[in-house]
């Protein structure tokens, strides 16, 4: 494999591999600060003792490996790249160089992100969210001088990056369809990407403004973002009348949408898998499609939500929470329309079918505590306390993730000609499954009682907070435990890419193209999903078989 | 029985040569040729002489879709800011926006890169001239470049231009004092939005000047076209969005 490829198929597992490198940083990260949330004096290998500005900068590092590097590159431009070229029938990318200086891009910015643990003073402390004043004032705290330029930097090239990459999956659905693969024969995948690339396109370009402007009032004087009077270290540092609302605003225009590209994705991939692995059509296909389309649409009018208690106006909070509670209609759409596939399927519980089952589990799960969020009066109480940590886990990074291992278990024959070992898989499935409720779920607890996020350790009256103590613990050893997990899953591919049984064509039985045999290039006449159950047993017409001649 | 492995009859493909089989003119065949003559439903990469054309005007279409969204940002930062204040000791709420005099120039400029949209239709048109393109496709010289050449060059002057003026109207703003660093927030905002302009126009003229030098390079009539028509749409959005940033300074300050 040439280095500097241009080959789709060769970038998705390159872009997997980034993920994989981003998420074992990321978790190593979590488990530190699990670890000094119960033991606050422990001294750790390579750590020693963990300072309260430690602290901050690992929840700040942990965020944005896993938001940026993990859960926006693996499931969307990842996943896209290893099949959606022949999912639509096409040969390649639309700019398959253009694809390749994305990918390259993305890993220049992961470099600069961890260069800035290697910088004089370390990480930044000001969170993935980065807010002003902290991140504006090089003096505001350690890490807040060069390692928050080096976040800035990554995370402008990410953007640029994104950019490229959106770019590239839009013309390429658009323009590269096979004869006869009409909109309403896509798989749901691709209805997901589309939607994600045009929500890419549209908020990473907006990002990249609001962190010039970020850098620009860090580095040249100006005032977007600082306001007047501000007081850092005893120095007067605010010069002008700027506004850190403006930065909420303008990041959380982002990050909202962000969430729906990370998980949007596993949204398309869970309604394939369950068609698949339950034998059934995917009843309402035009429904379920629209409502991705909506999910997105309706993602980027709800940002205010992030921003219930900065001091906006009370008003906006209200419209923000009506158009937030809106977006429980088309998720719950689509729920149903899974749990329709699923009631009465024939269910075949490999392990990406058990994975997109835990991606249900945990989108359900999470997406319950949305709509109590999403009201300023209960959000009031329970902005930042671990309640927030503990429902963005469960729906985003979680959902995220079974989604990302579902596709990665699914597709791990089109990346080497092998099988992943099954009961490894179920193994690494159960126990992941558990720990993860064991690890996230508690905190809705912790949260209740509540227990701030981004604190090093909760000091002073320490009696309030003995009684969450058992309940903090638990945490700890359940996240230990679900990151321990995750060896089965590395051993899992590793030793299946080299020794693993080797794999028959078509081996899941699906319908989809990236399935077809190499000389299949038959123009597509049939739907995504026809898989019917007969008497006694099941049948299937891929899309690359032709309609039979009805006439 | 699963039908994955049965094989299938697959469908005849027409066998033209795809894209080089016939000339680049925007003509679809009509009638008489029955279902092959749909390109749509061709195979891609031949579907029809104009198809990579197609793919790079929607790579562009796209790519500054993403582009607007910048714009729209700062723009709307621009008017957050300026709704900003504090309330003074006397409970007095006040703002430190002072809204900045246009340099004149400004206006010379806009002129100016109206104009070079036009040089620049008139050089994107030269290529899509059908008789020329029809020559040039059959190997009878280059009329279509020969014609394009002088819109494209007069287009690369006008933009340098435009530039330049855009710097004279930066200097005299700082010889009046204002300079990007200066307390008011109204100059971030002019030095910001004319800069990240500037930026996206320099860039157009070098894609300009790389266009030239393609005109050139490029063998294929349809890859000439390509890169004009991308430079050109390129272009014209840049110039559409100076207006709207230009109305935005002058009359929202």
């Amino acid at each position: 494999m040439r280095v500097f490829t241009t080959n789709h198929r060769a970038l998705g597992i390159l872009y997997l591999l980034l993920a994989l490198a981003a998420v074992i940083a990321g978790t190593l990260l979590s488990l530190v600060m699990r670890v000094h949330r119960v033991w606050p004096d422990l001294a750790l290998p390579f750590f020693g003792t963990i300072k309260p500005e430690d602290y901050l900068a690992l929840v700040t590092m942990h965020g944005t490996l896993m938001i940026f590097f993990v859960l926006t590159t693996a499931p969307q431009i990842g996943f896209a790249n290893l099949v959606l070229p022949e999912q639509i029938g096409a040969r390649s990318m639309a700019f398959p160089r253009l694809n390749a200086a994305a990918f390259w891009l993305t890993a220049l910015a992961l470099l600069v992100l961890l260069a800035a643990f290697f910088v004089p003073q370390g990480a930044p402390i000001s969170g993935w969210t980065s807010y002003p004043p902290l991140s504006a004032v090089a003096a505001a705290g350690p890490g807040e001088g060069a390692g928050m330029d080096l976040w800035l930097m990554s995370i402008g090239i990410f953007c640029l990056a994104s950019w490229l990459g959106a770019v590239n999956m839009l013309v390429t659905i658009l323009s590269e369809r096979r004869a006869g693969m009409t909109w309403s024969r896509l798989p749901m995948t691709v209805w997901a990407w589309l939607v994600t690339s045009i929500l890419t396109l549209l908020v990473f370009s907006e990002l990249l403004a609001a962190i010039i402007l970020l850098f620009s009032d860090r580095h040249f004087g100006s005032s977007f973002f600082v306001p007047q009077g501000d007081l850092v270290n005893g120095h007067i540092v605010g010069h002008g009348d700027g506004s850190p609302l403006l930065w909420l605003h303008l990041f959380w225009f982002f990050g909202h949408p962000e969430v729906y590209i990370a998980v949007l994705p596993g949204m398309g991939l869970a309604t394939s898998l369950f068609a698949n692995f339950a034998r059934r059509r995917v009843p309402g296909y035009r429904l379920m499609a629209a409502m991705l389309l909506v999910i997105g649409l309706l993602g980027l009018v709800v940002w205010g939500h992030h921003m219930f208690v900065s001091g906006m106006n009370p008003y906006a909070g209200t419209a923000f929470a009506l158009t937030t509670m809106a977006i429980a209609i088309p998720s719950t759409v689509e729920v149903l329309g899974w749990l329709t596939i699923l009631w009465g399927g024939r269910l075949r519980l490999t392990t990406p079918m058990l994975f997109a089952l835990g991606f249900l589990s945990f989108f359900i799960a999470g997406g319950l505590t949305g709509p109590i969020l999403a009201q300023p009066v209960l959000d009031a109480y329970l902005h930042n306390t671990f309640f927030v940590v503990a429902h963005f886990h469960l729906v985003m990074a979680m959902a995220g993730v079974f989604s990302v291992f579902a596709g990665v278990y699914y597709w791990f024959p089109l990346m080497t000609r092998r099988m992943m070992n099954e009961t490894l898989g179920k193994l690494h499935f159960w126990i992941t499954l558990i720990a993860a409720y064991g690890t996230f779920f508690p905190m809705h607890f912790s949260g209740l009682a509540g227990e701030p996020r981004h604190y090093e350790r909760l000091a002073g009256p320490i009696t309030s907070f003995s009684a969450i103590a058992a309940n903090e613990r638990g945490i700890t050893f359940s996240a230990l435990l679900l990151a321990s997990a995750q060896l089965i899953f590395l051993w899992n591919v590793f030793a299946s890419a080299r020794r693993g049984r080797v794999a028959e064509a078509n081996p899941w039985e699906a319908t989809t193209l990236e399935w077809a045999p190499e000389m299949a290039r038959a123009r597509v006449e049939r739907g995504p999903y026809e898989y019917e159950i007969l008497a006694n047993e099941t049948n299937f017409h891929p899309q690359w078989e032709l309609a039979s001649k009805q006439e | 029985m699963p039908a994955t492995f049965t094989r299938h009859p697959v469908e005849i493909e027409r066998k033209d040569t795809g894209i080089g089989g016939k000339p680049p003119l925007d003509r679809r065949p009509t009638g008489g040729g029955g279902d092959g003559d749909n390109w749509e439903n061709r195979p891609s990469g031949r579907r029809g002489p104009r198809e990579l054309l197609t793919r790079y005007r929607l790579g562009v279409l796209f790519a500054l879709a993403g582009d607007l969204m910048f714009f729209v940002a700062l723009v709307s930062a621009f008017f957050v800011r300026q709704s900003a204040g504090h309330f003074d000791a006397r409970e007095n709420y006040v703002s430190d926006w002072h809204p900045l005099a246009m340099p004149p120039i400004l206006w010379i400029n806009t002129a100016i890169l109206i104009l070079s949209s036009l040089t620049m239709e008139m050089a994107r048109r030269q290529l899509f001239h059908e008789i020329d393109v029809m020559d040039e496709w059959l190997g009878l010289g280059r009329p279509a470049v020969k014609r394009a050449t002088p819109w494209l060059v007069a287009t690369f002057v006008l933009g340098s231009v435009f530039l330049a003026g855009q710097w004279i109207a930066w200097e005299q703003l700082v010889q009046q004092g204002f300079r990007y660093n200066s307390p008011d927030p109204s100059s971030h905002f002019f030095y910001l939005i004319t800069g990240t302009h500037g930026i996206h126009l320099l860039l157009g003229v070098i894609a300009l000047a790389a266009a030239f030098g393609a005109l050139f390079v490029l063998r294929r009539i349809e890859l000439r076209q390509i890169v004009v028509d991308c430079t050109a749409w390129y272009w014209h959005t840049m110039g559409l969005f100076w207006i709207f940033l230009f109305a935005l300074l002058v009359c929202f300050q």
